[in-house]
């Protein structure tokens, strides 16, 4: 019998809105995880700052809550680290995309073993409201007084771009499939990157629970390895969008398991000693 | 005689300078190695311009029978390889100055400077040797012949160096014998080293203060290496990176100098000990994550290494103007440790004092260094390097684990993930002992006040500096890094017994003895690379001691020996006895 409680975090004091998308996915993050046979001991949940960064507070499993835009580097270091960790980085599109924007293109040219999952409400949450890299054209905030003017950040198309070997879709009401899209992310080799559509109940009155049932679909009969269908299907700039994973790839090198360090030695970093023979071996060598 | 002003003198120093890409840095590392497998000791400094082709380029050689770690102004013997000498050289060659160069490169410069200017033709022996690029070759031959090494050393550099390409080898070790021929018959027989005392061969390591930072990282296990390229803390991220499966190192270069800070809190967050390595413009942007560690109480350690700012500043030049930035970098209050080592021998120590004090109060250490120190070497006895203890290792948490527990050092038991039963939090918010974000004005002031207690420890803890010279001193003499060593012997030179040197290695907290010291002089000097006079200004704030006078360089160059020497000499007050 699996132990649903398993990530269950006794007493805590929500800060999301009643009816907020990030609600549900944490649901959907802890069921994956169950269903997945990990505890709160084998799973490292890291974010940076905003709404959805606060996930990891919610929950019980270790947790790194660093700084806004920077998730990206922890989780690769924490796996690089100890590779023997499932490393889940997650926060909302302006952490993500925004101010982690430089991270988010190197961190998948380096593939680590990490999932990303960000929550994508296209606003900022928790500064009240303004545009994010993703909202839409026209989108008026107190901010962008006049509507957005920008175009969009496409995250699905860059990620393909940049080579991710595993790109998906979900809808934070889409309870089920969310948690189900989640697993596959989670049991992918390399980095998956996993865009959530989260409708924002107080900042977002564009991109609603509605609106996003009005234009999203659930991808049938979809060829996981075609990427130029993915690629055509992530282009697209009208809805209806598609739900599920776009793009899948197996046998690029994973980051940690390319480094020199575990070329002869697999034990986590935390348990290994100086490597003083190696330092006087160095030192008597003349020509260093 | 040619080189008679060489009898009195305890070193020899020679100078090559030539066009960058000329191979000057391949004469320097060979001549280092024989000069030190002869059983001398050798001081090499290198100032170079930030260019990858043309500019010219100098490197300095001081060979002595003791040993030598300062940087001086004269120079004994000059090789000049290419024209368009610069300034900073044409400056330092004085009437005992014997020049080499080849009159046809040269084009009559240099002719009239120095005791005399002996001629080689370098481009006509290159050409019968092979071509131009074996000029270099002539002229590290020159050198030897001078000295009088021989050539064996040479001959198995070259060996080894182009392993598998016989007729480079064969190439190269005849134009170091058409030059050492030359060399050997200006200098007379035996060369100009003949005579002079040689050691025991003890000192065979030669170590660079890239190296000895790494080194000295790497025993005490540093695993963790992350860094965005910048001159001059470039070499740490390269010798990590070529050493990395030997001594079982996480290295990596990433996209920005956020990602490797970044990078390093998540990795000592999961156990490793990391080490960044950037310079003043890349730790601007390590601020944000220098914060973090500071209140997830992360282990980081920072090489620092200076060079002339503000901004992109001088790219290959030193400066010591860092102070502040490393002190203040963060927002928020945190405590940190910071360390500045003067010798190769302390870089190997305090960078493992950086992981131990790191690692044990878990807030970040940062080690300064600067472009000068950098590229400094000399040739030392391994053996005598100290070690510290090893680290000790991380014990499994219990189920009730928790990362920020209140204890009366104000340093918790560190745990990290994937190791015992506990949960392993971290948070970048005021969070509780769990780590978790929780708002309470009081839980603030207890979490500030036990990650302040901890400089309590390390205050009582750090390093005392050193006090070179009288103990009855009435002048102190004061600095701390890299110049320690110049102006070490710049007080020798001066030979007043009412002046002591205190010398700082850790900058950072200070050692409270230091007060007394200050108190007890009656005229206090304070010698630095910078224009403002940082660590003076940090010891009137610590301690209350203003300095009397203060003794500033930030022109891009290191302070020479006899610089300091003559600086301190005008305004040292009283007579001291013997100068
Ligand atoms: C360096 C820095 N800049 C700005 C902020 C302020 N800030 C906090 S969260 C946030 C944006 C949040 O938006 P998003 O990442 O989309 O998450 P959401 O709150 O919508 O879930 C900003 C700008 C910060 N914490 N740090």
């Amino acid at each position: 019998m699996m132990d649903f409680t398993a990530f269950d975090l006794p007493g805590i004091d929500l800060s999301w809105c009643p009816g907020c998308g990030d609600i549900k996915i944490l649901d959907s993050i802890k069921k994956a995880l169950v269903e997945l046979g990990l505890g709160p001991l084998d799973v490292v949940m890291v974010s940076g700052i905003g709404q959805a960064a606060k996930t990891p507070h919610y929950m019980k499993a270790h947790f790194f809550n660093g700084l806004h835009g920077r998730a990206l580097p922890n989780a690769t270091a924490i796996k690089a680290a100890n590779p023997a960790l499932e490393v889940i980085a997650l926060g909302g599109d302006g952490d993500m995309y925004g101010e982690g924007g430089n991270h988010f293109t190197h961190t998948i040219r380096r593939n680590p073993g990490i999932t990303n999952l960000v929550f994508n409400n296209m606003v900022y949450g928790l500064t009240k409201g303004q545009a994010s890299p993703t909202s839409p054209i026209g989108f008026r905030t107190s901010v962008q007084v006049d509507g957005v003017h920008a175009q969009p950040f496409n995250p699905l198309a860059a990620a393909l771009a940049q080579g991710a070997t595993f790109v998906a879709r979900a809808f934070a009401g889409n309870g089920d499939q969310t948690k189900e899209i989640i697993k596959r992310a989670v049991r992918h080799k390399g980095y998956a990157l996993v865009d959530i559509f989260q409708p924002c109940v107080s900042f977002n009155s564009v991109n609603t629970y509605k609106w996003f049932m009005d234009n999203t679909y659930t991808l049938e009969g979809h060829d996981e390895d075609d990427f130029g269908k993915a690629m055509e299907l992530a282009l697209l700039q009208e809805g209806p969008f598609p739900l599920g994973v776009l793009y899948r790839k197996e046998g690029v090198p994973v980051f940690e398991e390319t480094l020199a360090a575990y070329r002869k030695d697999d034990r986590p970093l935390f348990r290994r000693e100086a490597p003083r023979k190696a330092v006087k071996e160095l030192l008597a060598s003349p020509a260093i | 005689m040619l080189f008679s002003s060489l009898e009195n003198r305890r070193d020899v120093c020679c100078v090559l300078c030539g066009a960058a890409g000329l191979g000057i840095q391949t004469v320097e590392d060979m001549l280092a190695g024989i000069i030190a497998d002869e059983g001398f000791c050798v001081f090499g400094s290198r100032e170079y311009m930030s260019r990858v082709r043309g500019g010219n380029n100098s490197t300095e050689l001081r060979i002595a029978s003791e040993p030598v770690d300062a940087l001086i102004d004269r120079i004994d013997i000059l090789v000049a390889l290419s024209q368009k000498v610069r300034r900073n050289i044409m400056e330092r060659i004085s009437a005992d100055t014997v020049i080499f160069g080849d009159r046809e490169e040269l084009k009559g410069e240099l002719e009239d400077l120095g005791a005399s200017f002996v001629n080689i033709p370098l481009s006509s022996m290159a050409k019968e040797t092979g071509g131009k690029i074996y000029s270099n070759s002539i002229a590290a031959g020159v050198l030897l012949g001078v000295l009088g090494l021989g050539t064996k050393g040479a001959e198995e550099f070259y060996r080894k160096r182009f392993a598998g390409k016989n007729d480079v080898v064969t190439r190269n070790i005849g134009a170091v014998t058409k030059g050492y021929e030359l060399g050997l018959s200006i200098a007379g027989e035996g060369g100009v080293l003949q005579g002079r005392p040689r050691n025991s061969g003890r000192r065979k390591t030669i170590l660079n203060g890239s190296d000895a930072v790494s080194l000295g990282a790497m025993a005490a296990g540093c695993n963790f290496v992350t860094a965005y390229p910048m001159s001059p803390a470039t070499g740490v991220l390269s010798f990590f990176a070529k050493h990395a499966e030997k001594v079982g190192a996480v290295v990596e270069q990433v996209e920005d100098e956020l990602a490797a800070m970044n990078m390093a809190v998540g990795a000592a967050y999961a156990g490793a000990r990391p080490l960044v390595t950037t310079s003043g413009g890349g730790f601007a942007l390590m601020a944000e994550g220098l914060s973090l560690a500071g209140v997830m109480e992360t282990p980081v350690v920072v090489h620092l290494s200076q060079r002339p700012g503000p901004a992109t500043g001088m790219a290959t030049r030193t400066e010591q103007a860092d102070l502040e930035l490393a002190l203040y970098s963060g927002h928020g209050e945190f405590p940190r440790a910071l360390y500045a080592p003067g010798t190769m021998e302390s870089a190997f120590r305090l960078a493992q004092e950086a992981f131990e004090i790191a690692l044990k109060y878990q807030t970040p250490a940062i080690v300064l260094t600067d472009q000068y120190f950098m590229n400094a070497f000399y040739n030392l006895d391994a053996d005598g390097l100290s070690w510290l203890d090893e680290p000790p290792p991380i014990p499994e948490t219990a189920a009730e684990y928790r990362r920020y527990e209140d204890t009366p050092d104000g340093y918790s038991p560190f745990g990290v993930p994937g190791w015992g039963k506990g949960v392993v939090g971290a948070d970048s918010h005021e969070h509780d002992e769990v780590g978790h974000v929780y708002e309470d004005f009081d839980l603030r002031t207890r979490m500030q006040d036990k990650r302040m207690r901890k400089l309590a420890g390390m205050t009582a803890r750090a390093l005392p500096p050193m006090l070179v010279g009288p103990e009855s001193f009435s002048n102190l003499v004061v600095c701390w890094g890299s110049t320690i060593p110049i102006v070490r012997e710049a007080l020798q030179r001066l030979g007043r017994n009412d002046t002591a040197l205190l010398a700082f290695e850790q900058v950072w907290p200070l050692a409270p003895s230091v007060g007394d010291l200050l108190r007890k002089a009656t005229f206090t000097a304070v010698v630095e690379g910078n224009s403002t006079g940082q660590f003076a200004g940090l010891l009137r704030k610590t301690f209350g001691v203003a300095a009397d006078r203060r003794v500033l360089k930030y022109n891009g160059l290191q302070f020479s020996v006899e610089e300091v020497a003559d600086r301190l000499g005008e305004i040292l007050p009283g007579k001291g006895g013997s100068r």
